[in-house]
């Protein structure tokens, strides 16, 4: 941790200044300096998309992203999405439909959904399959997952 | 530090109590122990030491409990009610339908119930999550000691209420007295300022069917909400002061063995703590990415076996190597059969290794202070490992405490946890606390892979298309499925190899028990075998089945899938891209028609649609049942159609998900699930039968549609493409 620097950013709505290696992948620096166990690993290359999280309005795989690059830009984790008390409607359409079962990939899964959705207010069934196929369910909860993201469409879109 | 789960309309699942100094822990609590640590309050035990207090189908269940005492649930004085399993959430569902099962015999609301699963400190002894069992074999203990708690209370309150018992109402939490809703009393209030210890002491009388009011009904999960917010507590979520992130040094191959090591320039990180003790050499570091980093400057050489076996020979060699048959099953004589067949058939199957591939990797952390072990690992097994560290470590059992947070997918792989051992010893030598997350390409070569197997057939059938021979032999998947249990009068069933691990020198590498272990590869070879003849009979493949089955429940859900589907009855092949299977697994019966488009230029197959139908007892949960259907249906795609882990000798070349293929979105096709009504038996299994038709049921849509038979999976395009133009030549 030769190189430190000060790297600032805003995470779930609050400013964050950290005194880091900026080479340090995002992921660990919020599951280990910031304490956000909610962003998972699993794959460390991209490929299955648990890690995933909000930087500005696209959804990003954390496990591969420096933590140089969030600086001066808006990081949105599961955390920051909703809580127990006022969940998110896709958290709640997620938790309502059953559309996790182990729950590994379900951060992830939700964050990528968000992505998808802010960009594409009221996808097709298509765009969704498309939007989600690289993020990886091993328990095969993809249809209540499809289910789920096209229902909280629906709220949202009719919300705006 | 007490790890639960934010459930907002549910019971709250939990983990235990970490009191944090450690000092509390041990394989056999004596019940003095375990009464003052959880308190006072309504406590039943389960003895499960004479059987003749359980009925006979609960006390055959129950084999291999130990025989001192479980505790299994306790009414607090807060009128919370406590369920202690052994069991482990790992996606499957049971944290819910184990807490209908409670609150159902109790007489309370789900949202009173705490949920306690995999502590060895505070839950009764269990073999480990697997075999679709929880519900069958535990749900009858618990169901039996909420029953008796229930007993307990209704004598408590006849007591403090002056009412004879069958006055006595239970309902939410609350005892009153019938026909006079004034005189109430509740659990809590029962439960308060005493200490109660309740054995089992009769013979259980379970709520039946029509009473329920809690199981039987759809209930959503309980742990959806901690999940969907990221709060759910994983192995690798829990954080202690002063952890250590460990990355271990790995052999390129199974089978190589460590000849030099150079740890000098790893030394020379700041913040590395390097080990390298008895063959384990590691790098531990605050920061996982430094410890990853440091690793690669350690030079080893490995002595690399010359490789002798790849996904190509590995047939001939399993063939060469597999150990002497033992007869599972024999009616008729072979001779016999053949005598009587007018065409016989024979044929062979083959199925690749299969990756458990869980999203979230064998994970663990450890902590040894004071000759005392605690740790969280994400596994199938916490009983199991406690006595596996325990060895490592040279302790009692009693000195290791394994706590069981949620576990992020297991499917078999996780009922074996080198790395809760590893991080053991690592903590050990350390000192400090220490966390072993398995990189990806870990979780690929250390997995217990399903193993590869083969499967050869001989059968025949007479000139009216009724079969009357079979022979049938598998070959290291294991027995289980294999049954015949189509009337048969003449069968023979061999398995060489009766489960799923081999000795050595047959795989090059750890095979194990992968979601209906051996019932996936035996189900692909049977009801590949029946078609084929049905095939051949000219007739249409259900009715081929139903002809060649008396058993009620087996007809039951063919002819509820049909029915579903909107069978139309067809010769094969049809060119309609239908199939259809049927197996068993579990105690559980299911029927699958798929639906498939073949593109004949590239090979791909694309499943369109799957109905499956299933008679599983009584239903706890159906809205977990339909979801476990829905996820074998899933999963269950990606061994028939992609899934074979590629190996050159010891080495395993696939590593991540960008070369090993695991089912996605765009692969998914409608998915209906009909669950047949059998309220007649006890519930059976649930989250493994789904999956075991589905090599057969797509291979046989396959055929249906071009007419190409495949005989190996996965079923991957240049398989089929090889089936189509064997089939025109």
């Amino acid at each position: 941790m030769a190189n430190r620097e000060t790297i600032q950013f805003t995470l779930n709505g609050r400013p964050v200044s950290l005194d880091v290696d900026g080479e340090r992948k995002l992921l660990w620096v919020l599951r280990i300096d910031l304490g956000l166990t909610g962003t998972k690993y699993s794959c460390g290359d991209g490929l299955c998309g648990a890690c995933t999280v909000m930087v500005d309005e696209d959804p990003v795989r954390a496990c591969r992203l420096p933590v140089r690059n969030v600086g001066d830009r808006e990081v949105v984790t599961i955390e920051g999405l909703g809580t127990a008390e006022a969940l998110h409607p896709l958290q709640e359409e997620f938790a309502e439909r059953g559309a996790l079962q182990c729950g590994f990939c379900t951060p992830g899964m939700i964050m990528n959904a968000y992505g998808l959705l802010s960009n594409n207010q009221r996808p097709s069934r298509g765009e969704i399959i498309e939007g989600m196929n690289g993020n990886l369910c091993r328990c095969g909860a993809h249809k209540r997952i499809v289910e789920a993201i096209e229902a909280a469409s629906q709220r949202m879109g009719g919300l705006s | 530090m007490t790890e639960r789960d934010d459930g907002r309309n549910g019971a709250r699942g939990g983990f235990g109590n970490e009191t944090g100094d450690g000092s509390e822990s041990g394989t056999k609590v004596s019940r003095r122990d375990f009464l003052k640590r959880v308190g006072g309050g309504i406590v039943v035990f389960v003895a499960v030491g004479d059987p003749s207090l359980l009925s006979s189908a609960l006390a055959e269940q129950q084999r291999g409990y130990p025989t001192d005492f479980n505790a299994y649930l306790r009414i607090g004085e807060d009128g919370r009610v406590t369920v202690f399993s052994g069991k482990i959430e790992m996606g499957q569902g049971v944290m819910t339908s184990l807490a209908q099962m409670a609150a159902e015999e109790l007489g309370v609301s789900v949202e009173s119930l705490d949920m306690i699963m995999g502590d060895t400190d505070s839950c009764p002894w269990d073999a480990g999550t697997w075999g679709s069992l929880s519900t069958r074999v535990f749900g009858p203990a618990l169901r039996a000691a909420a029953a008796e708690a229930r007993e307990v209370l209704v004598d408590l309150a006849c007591e403090r209420l002056g009412a004879p018992r069958d006055a006595i109402r239970v309902r939410d939490g609350i005892l009153s007295v019938s026909g006079d809703e004034s005189r109430t009393v509740s659990f809590g209030e029962l439960a308060g300022g005493r200490r109660i210890e309740r054995t089992l002491g009769r013979e259980a009388v379970l709520k039946s069917v029509r009473e329920f009011s809690v199981m039987g009904r759809p209930l959503g999960r309980l742990d959806a909400v901690g999940k969907v917010t990221g709060a759910a507590r994983y192995a690798g979520d829990i954080r202690l002061p002063g952890m250590l992130r460990a990355r271990l040094l790995r052999p390129p191959a199974h089978g190589a063995t460590l000849q030099t090591v150079d740890t000098s320039q790893a030394d020379r990180v700041p913040g590395a703590v390097v080990v390298n003790q008895e063959g384990l050499v590691a790098v531990l570091h605050e920061d996982p990415e430094e410890a990853a980093r440091a690793l690669g400057l350690i030079q080893a050489t490995f002595d690399v076996p010359e490789p002798r076996v790849d996904n190509e020979s590995i047939f001939d060699h399993l063939l060469r190597t597999a150990p002497e048959g033992s007869v599972q099953d024999e009616r008729g004589t072979v001779e016999e059969g053949e005598r009587g067949s007018s065409v016989l058939f024979e044929r062979t199957y083959y199925d690749g290794y299969v990756a458990h591939a869980p999203v979230e990797t064998h994970t663990a952390l450890a902590r040894f202070e004071n000759g005392k072990a605690t740790l969280w690992i994400s596994t199938q097994t916490p009983f199991g490992d406690q006595r596996s560290v325990a060895r490592a470590l040279g302790v009692e059992p009693e000195n290791v405490r394994v706590i069981t947070p949620y576990v992020g997918g297991g499917f078999g792989g996780k009922a074996s946890s080198g790395q809760a051992v590893e991080a053991a010893r690592l903590a050990r030598i350390t000192g400090r606390p220490v966390q072993v997350m398995w990189t990806r390409a870990e979780e690929f070569f250390y997995d217990t892979f399903r193993p590869a197997a083969v499967v050869k057939v001989r059968s025949g059938i007479d000139g009216q298309g009724r079969i009357r021979l079979w022979d049938y032999r598998v070959y290291l998947a294991g027995a289980r499925g294999s049954d015949q249990f189509y009337d048969v009068p003449n069968s023979l069933v061999v398995a060489h190899g009766p489960r799923w691990t081999a000795g050595p020198g047959t795989h090059p590498f750890s095979t194990g028990p992968w979601r209906a272990p051996a019932a996936n590869t035996n189900t692909f070879a049977r009801e590949s075998q029946i078609d084929i003849m049905a095939a051949e009979a000219g007739m249409d493949p259900l009715e081929f089945r139903l002809r060649h089955t008396t058993d009620p429940r087996m007809r039951g859900v063919l002819e509820s899938v049909a029915e579903h589907f909107g069978w139309q009855p067809a010769s094969l092949p049809s060119g309609r891209g239908l199939g259809v299977a049927c197996g068993l697994d579990a105690g559980t019966y299911v029927a699958h028609i798929a639906q498939v488009s073949v593109d004949s230029r590239s090979g791909e197959v694309k499943v369109e649609r799957v109905a499956c139908a299933q008679d599983m007892g009584i239903v706890v949960n159906p809205d977990g049942a339909r979801m476990q259907m829905e996820g074998c249906i899933t999963m269950g795609l990606g061994y028939a159609l992609a899934e074979d882990v590629r190996f050159k000798g010891g080495e395993i070349l696939d590593r991540n998900f960008d070369t090993y293929s695991v089912p996605r979105f765009s692969w998914v096709p409608e998915i209906e699930t009909v669950l047949v009504q059998n309220d007649e038996l006890p519930p059976q299994g649930g989250g493994e039968p789904a999956i075991v038709c589905m090599g057969a049921v797509i291979a046989n849509a396959i055929f249906d549609a071009t007419g190409a038979r495949l005989f190996h999976l996965p079923m991957t395009p240049d398989r089929v493409l090889e089936a189509i133009s064997a089939r025109r030549s």
